[in-house]
């Protein structure tokens, strides 16, 4: 098990290195000037050539892109992303102090769609072809196609402006979350019910299943102890990738409901072109991200012993 | 007196090309401590029959008929299906064919048997596992006690056999239904697997129905056969008179295309010609006729009945001289 995780830990060096090459490529390629867009911000009229180059210098942005690149990888690795450039402070540190609520969000977010996903997707297995089926798949299908903007609005329309339950903006509180973290968590639930309905059916199908009949167990034990298990081990794999949507997702919920969140640092960032800022924030988001799936993987061999035991 | 009692067991299975008739109308019967032997191709439906006395046939499917179905005195088509449940595993104990598929994967052994004495037997979680280590030590499972932490992946094939049978007689049941337990196992291991069958109902005092491909095996352990072709009951008898006295076509056919350990002279083996028919579409007279060697005008006619050929004898052939 301690090689399985430390093999996969040094999986992960491949894929930040891609990462990283990546974020710095696209940030150099989208058009526009840090420099000049801080000259331009902070200074007003007067931009100089001489004041612009200076500034150039001063950020590291006239050496060739492979040093520049150099740099950022091998502070990185020291665990320095640089400073941001608009803020002029050091970007773990505004990284640090955004996540906590985006964090917060996305955990929120999976703990509904799993809350709501997963009795839906048994219940309609259960009742295979029924109309309680149709209407956990319908539920279920108008859950996740609903465009997160609009759904933050129509919460936002209901619960905060018509019926004063819960605030429209802000972060920090436990009532402020809760809107936020339903307008994510029911897509990811609509996906999920689905996933686990199928799972559920096909396990059903099992022999093992007509074995725990023959046995004369309970339905219900035979739902949960030996179907349940079973159809969660392909689940849990989505639910590792739901995670990564959901935390990507906040970009567009943090800016409904003006929570103070990493996506909105990062969309605000990538407008002004704050190079260390944005660089740092997707490779943190990317650790995230593959520990999270690094997490999941765990928890499946957990599910599977054929996986713990593994040749 | 008559353990089991089927009468006219009828299913049909709604598929996508129609309905696929898999049993039609067959009887059998079996009494205490018997073993009754039930053979015939692949997809003679002897499965489709095993599952229908348990109720286990897929309700949205399957549909199941029958004249009778009596177990112990009981009528099980009176049973609700909660009075079902507590009669499988308990009275009935069933082992399948595959036991590399029939035993669940995520959980351990002791947790797959332990849960069916606390389901039937009342067991506290504790008397369970004990009960789980005896069951493993019954059927010849060394260290016992340490494997009930073990998954089924970590067993070969005859040993996971020897699980699912632990799993089938936990109750002590009064009756065995065994569908190929042998089948897929390697040669060596099938005789130790069927060895286990005979002292535990020896040492039971239960009934077995096995079914099985193997007319060795029905020769040495069956009491009486019952021969199913295409849904139904073509020959049955005791063990004895259906091996000696064959009546019927298909099962001379069967028996010369098996290798049998007890009777090396019958000559070369020789393979059914043809295969079986598609149960989507029956035609109206004897269904082996097109591939029977002895075929006459009169058995495309209609479905020959089982007539009584001798004392505990009957085959469905109109070739056959009926007795008193
Ligand atoms: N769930 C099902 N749905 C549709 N058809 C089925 C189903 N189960 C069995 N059948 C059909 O019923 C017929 C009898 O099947 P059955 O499994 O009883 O055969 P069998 O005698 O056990 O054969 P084998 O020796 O291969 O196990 C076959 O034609 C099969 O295709
Ligand atoms: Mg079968």
């Amino acid at each position: 098990m301690r090689r399985y995780v430390l093999g996969r830990l040094l999986q992960l060096i491949p894929v930040l290195f891609l990462v990283s090459l990546i974020v710095f490529a696209v940030m150099r390629l989208l058009p526009g000037d840090p420099a000049l867009l801080m000259l331009s911000g902070a200074e007003g009229g007067a931009i100089t050539p001489e004041r612009l180059n200076e500034l150039r210098e001063q950020m590291g942005l006239n050496e060739p892109l492979a040093a520049q690149y150099l740099n950022f990888v091998l502070g990185a690795l020291q665990g320095d992303l640089g400073s941001s450039i608009r803020f002029q402070v050091p970007v773990i540190d505004l990284i640090l102090d955004r996540f906590g609520s985006t964090f917060e969000l996305a955990v929120a977010g999976l703990f509904l769609a799993i809350a709501i996903g997963m009795p839906l997707g048994m219940i309609a297995a259960a009742r295979q072809g029924g109309w309680i089926d149709s209407l956990c798949m319908t539920l279920s299908y108008i859950g996740s196609s609903m465009p997160v903007y609009w759904l933050g609005l129509l919460l936002v329309l209901v619960f905060s402006f018509t019926l004063h339950w819960f605030p429209s903006a802000g972060g920090g509180s436990f009532e402020a979350l809760i809107l936020p973290a339903f307008t994510l968590g029911l897509l990811s639930a609509g996906v999920l019910a689905r996933l686990i309905r199928s799972s559920m059916l096909e396990v059903a199908t099992e022999d093992y299943m007509r074995t725990a009949r023959a046995k004369g167990l309970f339905p219900r034990l035979i739902i949960f102890r030996h179907g349940l298990k079973n159809a969660m081990i392909p689940v849990l794999t989505m639910i590792g990738l739901q995670f990564g949507a959901l935390l990507a997702g906040t970009v567009v919920t943090e800016t409904v409901f003006s929570r103070p969140g990493l996506g909105r640092l990062i969309v605000d960032s990538i407008l002004s072109k704050d190079y260390p800022l944005v660089q740092g924030a997707i490779l943190f988001l990317a650790v995230v991200y593959l520990l999270v799936n690094l997490a999941v993987d765990l928890a499946y061999a957990l599910l599977d012993p054929r996986i713990r035991y593994g040749n | 007196m008559q353990l089991l009692e089927l009468e006219g067991l009828h299913v049909a299975f709604s598929t996508d090309r129609g309905e696929a008739k898999a049993v039609n109308g067959i009887d059998l019967s079996l009494k205490e401590s018997e073993t009754l032997a039930v053979v015939g191709e692949s997809g003679s439906g002897k499965s489709v029959t095993a599952l229908a006395i348990l109720g286990l046939l897929p309700k949205r499917t399957a549909m199941v008929r029958a004249d009778a179905l009596r177990f112990d005195g009981r009528d099980l088509m009176a049973l609700s299906e909660e009075q079902l449940r507590a009669m499988r595993g308990k009275d009935i104990g069933m082992v399948f064919q595959d036991p590399m598929t029939s035993l669940n994967p995520v959980l351990t052994i002791g947790r797959q048997l332990s849960e069916i004495g606390e389901v039937h037997l009342g067991m506290t979680r504790a008397t369970a596992q004990d009960h789980a280590a005896d069951l493993l030590d019954q059927v010849g499972i060394p260290q016992a006690k340490a494997r009930l932490r073990d998954y089924p992946h970590q067993f070969s094939g005859g040993m996971r056999q020897r699980v699912g049978i632990a799993m089938a007689i936990a109750c002590k049941p009064k009756l065995l239904i065994a569908d190929e337990p042998t089948t897929a196992l390697d040669v060596t291991v099938q005789a130790q697997v069927l060895e286990l069958l005979a002292e535990l109902q020896a040492e039971m005092r239960m009934a077995i129905m096995l079914v099985t491909h193997d007319l060795g095996v029905v020769a040495r352990i069956a009491d009486r056969v019952l021969v199913m072709y295409a849904g139904s009951v073509v020959e049955t008898g005791s063990a004895e008179a259906v091996f000696s006295r064959t009546g019927m076509p298909y099962t001379r056919a069967l028996l010369r295309s098996v290798p049998r350990l007890d009777q090396a002279d019958e000559g070369p083996l020789r393979p059914i010609r043809g295969s079986p028919p598609d149960v989507m579409r029956l035609a109206k007279g004897c269904s082996f006729a097109p591939r029977c060697d002895l075929v006459e005008a009169r058995c495309h006619l209609g479905q020959p009945p089982l007539a009584r050929c001798g004392p505990d004898h009957q085959a469905a052939c109109v070739l056959v001289e009926p007795t008193a």
